[in-house]
């Protein structure tokens, strides 16, 4: 290895102590006592392992609820927008009719849209339906996605019309064609679009802050961030605890499939 | 292909789901496209034009009756330091993030793509904040950063320095709230360049190097710049997409505070609507930055548009 090289990989290496010096540290305070904690003579390795910060966060931080929620919202939305966008996906894809350069306008034009500027008449929406603090307003607003119909109709365009011809001939009906023979030609792009979806809402963080306000139906971000206020921000044993098992289900995720995850979150680059 | 639709006519006729395929294709259509177009509609459209309405309003919040108020929401806004302030400190971390996170993720995926047998390790470790909740990260770097307890602190002291209070400082909070999305992000931002990277094709970098263009910067300065230039540009309107989005780590941490030296845009969007409830001055922060989005989200089509033009990917 030449000098240039090696002095290469050294910056790269101080880097990545930076860019990992959270997660030690998150997984250090969390099997801290707490005064091992709060004390200015900094050890990485615990004198003492405490595991009863991870008790904690279940018991005090109630980190199973708001795990259990992100997987029901972020997983209930996934498969909404499947439902829904595939099926439009197609029909603007391979139909010809009048409406068409109108309907898809529509699907550019909520592109550009941020959410932050739906947010206030959505929010009166749920709150004059008496549907605050539920899964429904969790989920509902995002039972589909103009993104998602956007790349698929760019995937369905791709296919050949052979196929479509081909399934025709064997009796197949339209239902069946697109669910059962075209969408499974899709899979690696509705896999792609499962990853964003998935991180951007297990993550998200502005929406559930301004529809739920108690823990039963919070997710993971509001569901910490309640804890944290709950507490004064000092029980941070449990904290870093709670911390460590909501990054934990993507990082793992992003381990086992990293080049999967990286072409999904990426997608969203496309999206802004 | 004319044989196979003959067929295909003679087929269809005689199958059995002909009644389905008679259909009139135009219901049909619609039945495929009324689920998503009804989502979008009421929870996209409809609602961005309301937005637009009721920042023309003095409405608040659960009040069942409002005034027009014209452009008053807007000239109050521009009137009114707290917010003139507000705007400042937007321009001020976009100007410290944006610039930052584009110009350490070029640098990291430069030096990544050389790193040949190393590279997916890198990539891996640089890319892993992405992946994680950033709500949950910034509770984690409260205490990395935290003046008595933290990491930071013991290697400045260790090192005959004070100990910096980063996010009770106001002269520094902004910064901090830059540098952890800076963490979070250039991960992200690298892998977008790393794929710029590996399509430039290595034959130019060998007719460079036959033109003369033997060290580094030459080889940077003449094949990878000019070659990276659509790349770069894309990546450059995200970054200042996403630094506009900044919004969880001053929420969950600072509140905009010590002393409003943290408050932003969005989160004085958030505080006017849902804690002061001034909804018709909260739709008209947020119509004001729908328009900036707009603006740039509108040049980064015509930029993908190029770019996938020219085959860049």
């Amino acid at each position: 290895m030449s000098v240039r090289a090696l002095l290469v990989h050294a910056l790269l290496a101080a880097g990545a102590v930076i860019v990992l010096m959270p997660f030690a540290w998150m997984l250090s305070l969390s099997v801290k006592e707490e005064h091992e904690i709060f004390t200015s003579n900094l050890r990485f390795l615990p004198e003492h392992w405490d595991w009863a910060n991870y008790i904690e966060a279940f018991t005090t931080g109630h980190v199973g609820t708001f795990l259990a929620n992100g997987a029901i919202v972020t997983l209930s939305i996934l498969a909404l927008q499947i439902v829904t966008i595939v099926p439009a996906a197609y029909v603007l894809a391979r139909k010809e009719f009048r409406a068409k350069p109108v309907i898809f306008g529509m699907v550019l034009a909520v592109l550009l849209i941020p959410p932050q500027v739906t947010a206030i008449p959505v929010y009166l929406m749920f709150a004059e339906a008496g549907l605050l603090d539920s899964y429904a307003a969790l989920v509902v607003p995002f039972a589909t996605s103009a993104f998602g119909i956007f790349l698929l109709h760019q995937g369905f365009k791709t296919l050949p019309q052979d196929l479509i011809d081909a399934a025709r001939m064997d009796g197949a009906s339209e239902f069946h064609t697109l669910w059962f023979i075209l969408t499974p030609q899709l899979l690696p792009m509705i896999a792609a679009f499962g990853v964003f979806s998935i991180v951007a809402h297990w993550n998200d963080f502005f929406w559930p802050l301004l529809v739920i306000t108690r823990i039963e139906h919070a997710t993971p971000p509001l569901g910490i961030s309640i804890f944290a206020s709950d507490e004064g921000g000092n029980d941070v044993g449990p904290m870093m605890a709670s911390a460590t098992l909501i990054v934990l289900p993507l990082m793992l995720a992003f381990l086992i499939a990293r080049r999967r995850f990286i072409e999904g979150v990426t997608l969203s680059g496309l999206k802004g | 292909m004319s044989g196979a639709s003959e067929i295909v006519a003679l087929g269809s006729a005689a199958a059995p789901t002909r009644v389905r395929e008679t259909a009139p294709p135009l219901i049909a259509n619609a039945l495929y496209l009324l689920p998503a177009f009804a989502v979008l509609a009421v929870f996209f459209l409809l609602p961005a034009l309301a937005t637009l309405g009721i920042s023309f309003t003095d409405w608040t919040l659960g009040a069942r009756k409002f005034t027009f108020v014209g452009l008053g929401n807007y000239l109050d806004l521009m009137a009114s330091a707290e917010f003139r302030l507000s705007l400042v400190n937007t321009l001020k971390l976009n100007l410290f993030v944006i610039p930052a996170s584009f110009l350490v993720a070029l640098a990291l995926a430069l030096a990544i793509h050389n790193t040949v047998k190393l590279a997916p390790l890198w990539q891996t470790i640089y890319f892993l904040p992405v992946t994680t909740t950033l709500v949950a990260m910034a509770f984690v770097w409260q205490w990395v950063l935290h003046p008595e307890f933290g990491v930071v602190a013991w290697v400045l002291t260790g090192l005959g320095y004070q100990p910096v209070n980063w996010l009770n400082d106001s002269s520094l909070v902004l910064y901090t709230v830059g540098f952890i999305s800076l963490w979070q992000l250039v991960g992200y931002y690298m892998v977008l360049f790393l794929a710029g990277l590996s399509s430039i094709p290595s034959s130019l970098y060998e007719a460079a190097a036959v033109d003369g263009a033997r060290n580094p910067l030459d080889r940077f300065l003449h094949v990878t710049w000019p070659m990276l230039g659509p790349t770069a540009l894309f990546v450059f309107v995200i970054t200042v997409i996403k630094s506009f989005q900044i919004f969880d780590v001053v929420r969950v941490l600072t509140k905009g505070g010590p002393n409003k030296a943290s408050e932003i845009v969005l989160h004085t969007l958030y505080q006017e609507g849902f804690v002061f409830l001034r909804t018709g001055r909260a739709a008209a922060i947020a119509t004001l930055f729908f328009v900036v989005m707009l603006a740039l989200t509108l040049y980064q089509m015509r930029v993908l548009d190029r770019r996938v033009h020219y085959g860049m990917r």
